[in-house]
């Protein structure tokens, strides 16, 4: 692939959405597989999930994974704004009346804005737990790991804002969803995966995942918030 | 006044099958290095005019390609919906290319140059994998070959098509060849560019006076030739199934600079079109004739019939078989629903005239399908092995067939009249399609103007007086990709030493002034009523009077009532806007005035010519059954018109027929 | 029916437009959106007003000159519809319908509704053929038998009319529809295969110069497109591109 296609061309760029797009739900899956072990009640939990905690930010291997995923992550931003400004300039008077409604969904038009609204939630998000484990600091638990279990039970119970940090949560999970519904079937077809065949397997694929990911984030703050 | 000693049709010597192949030995040729000091004008990008253009760039030449739409792909031959003839033989029902160049002749009522027609028949194979090679999606069999179906007027399958879109396709393939040239700047496009004038220098058209639709401006062209590519002239009629922008006007500016006019009167009115609405209506939709291998036209056989369908009280399903009458089946057992368009469009209009049409109007003919339905279901349940289907399990296998081979067009029907014809006949009546006359060009399809070449509708062509379907796609493809791009070499072998052709010359200048003054003259009427309005009076006038059938006593009323327009249009047009700009409404009124001088020539060629041959119907000269009457002995000519300051008086010119090859016969599709 | 119009004027490219309002009177449901524009015009120009402007030609669906945004959409509320095809029966007495020009930078107005799409043509002239010179000697057209279904597909693709509402609809102004229809066409059939990675390279970085913008997958175009193209194409052009890319040597 010669160079200035790799990165000018307007298909590159949506290969590159998409590529990083779905190795982001490749990510989902596994940070959602650690974020599981909240539900195993006792002591118990809190010692596997910080065990957990600590492999993951001081294996080699997953650190190398997860300057990936930044890298992903900031990749996928960026190009998406550069898309997005590139798709402004492409119609610089707007209709004065339009109905966009009647012929595509809203999720496939407002991939921007939820994006960003994604991408602030990894802010806070990050700030509050992956700041914390790696610069903050954090009290240890009975095997001397750090002790993020408890941080993170205390941010969704806190009682001044805990409640607050749920419903932001809940409705990040909400814009992940929405993201994903247009997003993960959109992937495929930029990449030109498609036929008549595989059609309809990768809509069902890109409904569940869209919808059963985000639902299993967000029960998890709902649920430690009810029950501590 | 007519004149014998002017027209030289240069019909090469030899037997017939063999003078194209002697005549392209014998042309002279420029070799590759003069052709590039040799520049093409070319007006139009249909398929004669796109292919021209892309074949002649590709040869070398220097091209510059002329279209009034936004874009050369626009241009009307994309309308063209049934196929394309060629005589391949594919399904091995005996075609040969004589057999495609005698069902043309006769066809054309024996009033077409026989050289002409066999030269088309030879290359109609060619012009088939030509297509192939470019890439247009013609329709296959399962065996991946190509697939055919047969037309109107011949006995045979060899028409080439791709659903009912065949025009489009053929156009996008000679588009994407001028694309390519235009991409290696081999020709230069100029687009909602439209042509205003020919330029003649000493004798020769070299080159011609366009005006930028867009900034209005007026521009000079040279070139050491002119291709006119411009289509035919439907729209004298203003309904007709030409597009909007379908106009004469580069035809008739060579007619009057000098080029003959040929066989003016020479119209075709297509049978399957859908009716007329209402007053409003600005342009009628064809149905494609290949809808008549499965239709089967009828109309009731009780006046009272019709009367409660055009009252609304009777449904056309309500109707008793025993009650129909199919009057093609009946009157031409031969070929049926099949006959040529000519004589179904009669037929047509003598059913409607007698009292037995239908529609609101009275003007309406049925197209019916269940017939068809039923036969393709019955034989796709023997297929899928269903033993006694259901009535509705036929119907539903049948509408699939059907669906498949007409879908586009089924559907288009019911956009436009909100009915669905699967469920109940079509409604169709004859309307204006396609122009036979043209201006007149000789074997080599330069027109009377040295330099000045017609190919495509836009030349008298090769249909003599009446067309066969599917064969105009062949001619403009034939004229454009295989016939001009040689027969242009022996005129500009001469002008290999010429150098460029100045554009400030005083003809030049002259012309350019001529046009600008025609356009402030338009801009400056003093009336009121839009251009439309007299271009609707003009088109009711000659279809009544210059349509279908034509009497003496009503076309010299039309003539005069013609001249009357003329004076009624300059007295009350008003014409909005400034000549600087982008002014649809100028282009109009400058179009229909060269109707409203083109529609009085067609009436004289109509009044002159007393015979009834192909489209031309002369109600005097009918044999006792309504068939026309030909009159060999004094009308096997082609007239051709020279123009002497008014369009009344244009002196006649006769080109006379000679038939070596075929035995000229009474045409019968009985 | 009576309607009230608000149509875009712009007397020229750098002129500032604005909707105007007026009304028709007396239309009949069968005439076609195109008629019920002449009867405003003949209107205007009775009362020496100057008359819209507007692209059309064929007026039957298949010349892809017509190109209004109707209430919002691209050739107006029906589906596979061109605004020539669309008949006032979709409207009813008393509606307001507001009339707009294809909004696009690679399709800059000239004139009121009518809009400069010469960068489709450029788009095609960058590769959008099949590289044959015409002669009488070309392979007969049996000599490559093409599966029924590929000849089908190429046949669904070239069905494009160019008339450009996928960029109309498209909230990007993307042209992916228009270019991968015809990379479709002809990379699905053999003759076209020869030359399928340059052509699709050429027509992309030309697509991208004109000032298109991407595809987000909206199906937008593929809603409003008046011959019902598929986004297929578009996946097929990616494919194709990538493959193309990818190829070693090309």
């Amino acid at each position: 692939m010669s160079s200035s296609a790799l990165l000018k061309s307007s298909l590159a760029k949506k290969y590159w959405m998409a590529f990083t797009g779905l190795f982001l739900c490749l990510f989902l899956v596994g940070h959602l597989a650690g974020n599981l072990q909240l539900f195993i009640p006792g002591e118990e939990g809190q010692l596997q999930f910080n065990a957990y905690a600590k492999f993951m930010t001081t294996n080699p291997l997953v650190q190398a994974l997860s300057y990936i995923v930044y890298l992903s992550i900031i990749f996928h931003a960026v190009d998406g704004a550069l898309l997005t400004v590139k798709n402004r300039k492409a119609r610089p008077v707007n209709y004065q009346y339009s109905n966009p409604s009647a012929n595509s969904p809203w999720t496939s038009r407002n991939m921007g804005i939820l994006g960003t609204v994604i991408l602030v939630f990894i802010v806070v998000h990050m700030s509050n737990f992956w700041y914390e484990m790696h610069f903050g600091q954090i009290p240890t638990d009975a095997d001397g790991n750090k002790d993020l279990h408890t941080v993170v039970v205390a941010a969704f119970t806190d009682a001044s804002i805990g409640l607050v940090y749920v419903i932001g949560y809940v409705l990040a999970m909400a814009a992940i969803s929405f993201h994903l519904v247009h997003g993960f079937q959109s992937a495929f077809q930029s990449l030109g995966v498609r036929s008549k065949s595989l059609m309809k397997p990768i809509q069902i694929a890109g409904y569940l995942f869209a919808i059963l990911i985000p639902l299993a984030f967000a029960v998890i703050p709902v649920y430690i918030h009810a029950t501590h | 006044m007519t004149d014998m000693t002017k027209l030289d049709a240069k019909i090469p010597e030899g037997p017939i099958d063999k003078k194209w192949t002697k005549h392209k030995n014998n042309i002279n040729l420029v070799n590759p290095a003069n052709k590039r000091l040799i520049d093409v004008i070319v007006v139009g990008t249909g398929l004669a005019g796109s292919s021209a253009a892309a074949s002649l760039a590709e040869m070398g030449y220097n091209v510059k390609a002329f279209c009034f739409q936004d874009s050369p792909r626009r241009a009307h031959s994309i309308a063209a919906q049934g196929g394309i003839n060629a005589a391949k033989n594919y399904q091995n029902d005996g075609d040969s290319t004589y057999r495609l160049f005698y069902d043309t002749v006769k066809g054309g009522d024996y009033r077409s140059r026989e050289a002409n027609v066999h030269r088309l028949a030879e290359v109609s194979t060619n012009i088939i994998d030509q297509c192939v090679a470019q890439g247009v999606p013609f329709a296959r069999e399962y065996g991946g070959l190509l697939d055919n179906r047969s037309f109107g007027g011949v006995q045979v399958s060899r028409t080439f098509y791709a659903k009912g879109q065949t025009g489009q396709q053929l156009l996008l393939g000679a588009y994407s060849a001028l694309s390519r040239q235009i991409s290696k700047g081999k020709v230069k496009l100029y687009n909602r560019h439209e042509m205003m004038d020919l330029v003649i220098v000493d004798g020769k058209a070299r080159g011609i006076i366009a005006r930028n639709l867009i900034t209005g401006e007026i521009q000079r062209h040279s070139a050491h030739a002119v291709v006119l590519c411009t289509g035919g002239y439907g729209n004298v009629f203003y309904l007709s199934t030409n597009a909007m922008g379908s106009n004469v006007t580069a035809a008739w500016k060579a007619h009057r600079r000098g080029a003959f006019m040929a066989n003016p009167c020479f119209t075709q009115i297509h049978p399957t079109c859908i009716p007329v609405s209402g007053d409003y209506q600005s342009k009628l939709t064809l149905m494609s004739e290949s809808l008549r291998n499965d239709g089967r036209i009828w109309v009731p056989k009780k006046k009272e019939d019709a009367q409660a369908i055009r009252d609304g009280k009777l449904k056309p399903t309500q109707i008793k078989e025993e009650d129909r009458d199919y009057y093609l089946e009946r009157r031409y057992p031969a070929f049926g629903n099949l006959v040529p368009r000519d004589v179904a469009s009669r037929a047509a209009k003598e059913r409607c005239d007698a009292g037995f049409g239908v529609n609101k109007t009275g003007q309406a003919v049925y197209l019916d399908f269940a017939d068809a339905i039923t036969r393709y279901g019955k034989t796709e349940a023997r297929v899928q092995g269903i033993e006694n289907p259901s009535d509705a399990k036929v119907k539903e296998l049948g509408t699939k067939v059907v669906s498949a081979k007409y879908g586009n067009l089924f559907e288009m029907y019911e956009k436009i009249v909100d009915e669905n014809p699967y469920e109940t006949p079509m409604m169709i009546f004859p309307a204006v399609h396609y122009t036979m006359g043209g201006l007149w060009v000789d074997y080599n399809l330069m027109t009377t103007v040295p330099g000045c070449f017609a190919c495509g509708e836009a030349n008298f062509s090769d249909h003599g007086a009446n067309r066969l379907g599917a064969s105009a796609l062949m001619q403009g493809l034939a004229d454009g990709y295989f016939v001009l791009p040689y027969t242009i070499g022996g005129f500009l072998a001469d002008d290999i030493r010429t150098g460029p052709i100045a554009d400030d010359s005083p003809e030049f200048m002259k012309a350019e002034s001529e046009v600008k003054e025609r356009l402030e003259k338009l801009l400056s009427a003093k009336g009121t009523k839009p251009v439309d309005y007299f271009h609707r009076k003009l088109g009711l006038l000659m279809w009544d009077n210059c349509g279908m059938s034509r009497n003496a006593e009503n076309l010299k009323k039309t003539i005069e009532d013609i001249r009357a327009l003329r004076e009624e249009f300059w007295k009350d047009v008003r014409v909005p806007g400034k000549s600087g700009e982008t002014n649809p409404e100028l282009e109009k009124a400058n179009r229909v005035l060269d109707f409203l001088e083109l529609g009085e020539l067609m009436c004289k060629d109509a009044l002159d010519r007393e015979e009834s041959c192909g489209g031309h119907f002369r109600e005097e000269y009918q044999t006792e059954e309504g068939e026309a009457l030909r009159d060999d002995e004094n009308f096997k000519f082609v007239s051709a018109y020279e123009y002497t300051g008014d369009p009344g008086a244009a002196v006649l010119h006769k080109e006379e027929l000679v038939y070596e090859a075929i035995e000229v016969k009474t045409r019968s599709y009985k | 029916m009576n309607l009230t119009l608000k149509v875009w004027r712009q007397s020229g490219p750098d002129a500032e437009g604005r909707m105007e309002t007026y009304q028709v009177k007396d239309i009949s449901g069968d005439m076609s959106f195109l008629e019920m524009m002449d009867v405003l015009n003949a209107q205007l120009i009775e009362k020496g007003e100057e008359p819209v402007v507007f692209d059309h030609d064929c007026r039957e669906g298949i010349c892809g000159m017509c190109s209004m945004y109707i209430n919002g959409r691209p050739h107006g509320p029906k589906q596979h519809t061109t605004t020539c095809q669309l008949h006032m029966r979709s409207f009813k007495d008393g509606d307001t319908i507001h009339i707009e020009p294809w909004r696009a930078s690679a399709f800059p107005v000239i004139k009121d509704l009518m809009v400069d799409r010469s960068s489709f043509d450029r788009v095609i002239q960058a590769g959008g053929y099949i590289s044959v010179n015409t002669s009488g000697n070309t392979l007969d057209a049996n000599a490559i038998p093409v599966p029924k279904d590929d000849a089908d597909a190429a046949f669904d693709a070239a069905t494009c009319i160019g008339c450009g509402a996928c960029v109309a609809a498209c909230k990007n102004a993307s042209a992916m529809l228009f270019v991968s229809a015809k990379v479709s066409q002809l990379s699905l059939l053999p003759q076209g295969k020869v030359e399928a990675a340059e052509r699709v390279k050429n027509m992309v970085a030309q697509m991208d110069k004109e000032g298109f913008g991407n595809c987000t997958v909206t199906g937008a175009c593929e809603a409003e497109c008046p011959k019902g193209i598929s986004l297929e194409n578009i996946a097929r052009m990616n494919r194709e591109y990538l493959k193309a890319q990818l190829t070693p040597g090309k």
